[in-house]
């Protein structure tokens, strides 16, 4: 271990998923010997997009539902970073659900923790992009009108080449995912179930762990119509583990002033060099 | 006979939202005023109301709710604060460019970033040239007086303009004050049905609401939109009358306290007016001569009407909510000192104080440096500096 990541005191509710998936994070930076400087948080609005406050590290914590398009950004300008995106369903299926489909397309080396506890937890329980039909909530009194989203399907549908599913009650395996999803090149969703104890009294931690098996070690994540198939198991089991993964061209790749070189911030801009090539006109 | 009660900003807001009774409610939840829709959601739930409650995804997409359901003659109201106003932002000039009467209660509270959940009017003074009417309130009386008279206000033949009803966050929409309601059948009576003109899906007469625009004729309806606004001054004052008859509580453009001898003057918007209040009523038992201006009415601006009101006083504080960072005030700073100029009342001196950014606690010892501070430039002495901030480590 080349560094112990420090933690700070967070304003997580008792027994929060949270907790766990935050442990995991660090034991995955730590497990692959990633240093605080190596690295950075991008997060949204939300109780999970809270992560960068709570443990020290580089971070940004910008607006909801708006993760993913700094995140873009600090790839670009410094690939030698190692860009990490925690943020819950609401904000990463919800309002930022439009960059999460255009994020895919676009490929970037990014990993995508989503916190996915199926309720918003920051503003006291309304029902969030992946809470089932029927749930009663603080607002939804009748229960909620409108199908939830399929995070996972809707990854593979968009293209994106890492899909995976974790669980918080879990550590172990969910650090082995984290790790995967961090040394993928390419962007990586892994969709983090997590209770949230005080909001969601459907979906509680024996809802969850009732409910998820793992995916068996014969399993061919490299099968896509099958991968859509395990995306789509939502219900009395739900598959956990790597549901998709195949090697992809990342948007930095397609571009050599990206790919070779030093990352752009560490370039040193001459305009000297414009100079030449205007003479070449003249 | 009123009704009694004790009520938060919040509930207020969402009790008069009750009363009104609208065809559409489309609302996210943002601290702190996600308990409007919270509130609203089970007078829905129990059939107290007839609305269709839209939980949107977004707060653009509760803007553009509301205006699809106003467009097609229905009446549509939201709330939101701070990062959820800035969202609907493009939304916000559709609904007045279209000429949608829509109502929104803005529980005001700091833009990020950083972010910041507490109050100051960053959010409502940065959508202040968006063409909505804009009413403030110093308590939760005045946030459900406000909200009832906005329906009036806003769908005026002569005024079809959206309204938005701002109170500070946490300080009133949270606080539980005393409060006088109106009986229901009262509210129904005063506010009325929404019978709109023009509307979407009316068989008799087709339209198109928002196609292109040219340079042909986008100015002249531009034009007709400020004149909406200038009508709205006339129409404001009229629907306070009525309310007046109807409730005995009175407002104007601006409340003014204790200014009728004073030599100095602070102006103030929302719950801090009523801080201010207690120090003028303590600096009056220690004979000094200061009174308070609150604005209430901020869009349409009464600029010749708050510029008479302050001609008499020797040095004026605008206190803002809200920095402008331009380098020379905050909005309701160049607001009053603009109007003052050009309504030629060359008397009073002016400074400027921001104050409490970011829900930074306004102190009955801050406003009172305040008026201290103006009455020796009304001693007469000069003014050292015009633009102040207050209550910041600097």
């Amino acid at each position: 271990m080349n560094y112990e990541y420090k933690l700070y005191e967070p304003t997580w509710c008792p027994g929060c998923g949270n907790y766990m998936i935050r442990t995991a994070l660090k034991m995955a930076l730590e497990g692959l010997g990633i240093e605080p400087h190596e690295a950075v948080i991008v997060s949204g609005i939300g109780q999970a997009a809270k992560m960068p406050h709570y443990i020290k590290i580089n971070g940004f914590n910008g607006l909801h539902g708006r993760a993913i398009p700094p995140a873009i950004g600090i790839k670009l300008s410094n690939k030698n970073l190692k860009v990490i995106v925690e943020s819950g369903d609401g904000d990463s299926y919800g309002e930022g659900g439009n960059h999460f489909i255009h994020g895919i397309r676009r490929n970037i080396d990014i990993a995508h923790f989503v916190h996915n506890n199926q309720i918003y937890g920051l503003t006291k329980g309304q029902a969030s992009p992946t809470t089932a039909m029927g749930h009663k909530t603080t607002l939804q009194y009748d229960g909620v009108k409108i199908e939830p989203i399929q995070p996972l399907a809707l990854a593979l549908t968009m293209g994106a080449g890492f899909v995976a599913r974790g669980f918080s009650g879990d550590i172990q395996r969910l650090v082995s995912l984290m790790k995967e999803a961090i040394n993928y090149k390419g962007y990586a969703l892994v969709d983090i179930l997590q209770p949230c104890v005080v909001w969601n009294k459907v979906n509680t931690f024996s809802w969850y762990r009732d409910r998820v098996y793992y995916l068996p070690d014969d399993y061919d994540y490299t099968n896509k119509k099958e991968a859509m198939e395990k995306a789509l198991e939502f219900g009395d089991r739900i598959p956990i583990g790597i549901l998709y993964k195949v090697e992809k061209e990342t948007y930095g790749d397609k571009f050599d002033f990206i790919k070779k070189g030093l990352p752009l911030v560490d370039r040193e801009l001459n305009p000297l060099d414009a100079e030449k090539l205007m003479n070449e006109f003249i | 006979m009123a009704i009694r009660e004790r009520l938060s900003g919040n509930e207020a807001v969402a009790y008069a939202m009750k009363q009104i009774n609208p065809d559409v409610v489309a609302a996210f939840p943002i601290t702190p005023s996600t308990e409007i829709p919270q509130y609203f959601s089970a007078y829905v739930a129990n059939g107290e109301v007839n609305t269709e409650f839209i939980p949107v995804e977004s707060e653009h997409s509760a803007m553009s709710a509301c205006i699809g359901a106003q467009a097609a003659g229905g009446r549509a109201m939201t709330a939101t604060s701070a990062n959820g106003l800035a969202l609907m932002w493009e939304m916000l000039y559709i609904a007045s460019g279209a000429r949608l009467p829509i109502v929104m209660a803005c529980v005001n509270r700091a833009l990020s970033g950083p972010i910041n959940i507490h109050n100051d009017h960053s959010d409502s003074m940065g959508a202040r040239d968006s063409g909505w009417i804009q009413l403030y309130s110093e308590s939760s009386q005045e946030a459900y007086d406000n909200m009832l008279m906005a329906h009036r206000i806003a769908e005026h033949p002569d005024v079809l303009l959206p309204v938005m009803v701002c109170q500070d966050g946490f300080i009133t929409s949270h606080a539980i004050e005393n409060i006088e309601l109106l009986e229901d059948e009262k509210v129904k009576e005063f506010v009325g049905e929404y019978k709109p003109a023009h509307y979407l899906l009316n068989k008799e007469n087709p339209i198109a609401i928002g196609p292109l625009d040219h340079f042909t004729h986008y100015f002249e309806h531009k034009r007709q939109q400020a004149e909406a606004m200038r009508n709205a001054k006339k129409v404001i004052l009229e629907v306070a009358d009525e309310f007046y008859k109807l409730t005995g509580r009175k407002y104007g453009y601006f409340e003014e306290y204790k200014t009728d001898d004073a030599e100095v003057c602070i102006v103030v918007l929302n719950s801090t007016a009523g801080t201010a209040k207690f120090v003028v009523d303590k600096m009056r038992e220690e004979g000094k001569k200061v009174g308070l201006v609150k604005p209430r009415v901020f869009r349409p601006f009464p600029a010749p009407e708050i510029a008479g009101a302050l001609a008499r006083f020797k040095a004026v504080a605008v206190m803002d909510k809200a920095d402008s960072f331009n380098a020379a005030g905050g909005p309701l700073f160049t607001e009053i000192t603009s109007a003052v100029l050009a309504h030629g009342a060359t008397g009073p001196k002016f400074i400027n104080y921001i104050y409490g950014l970011g829900g930074r606690d306004v102190k009955a010892d801050d406003i009172e440096f305040i008026y201290n501070k103006l009455l020796e430039i009304a001693a007469p002495g000069k003014v050292d500096s015009i633009y102040n901030y207050i209550g910041v480590r600097e």
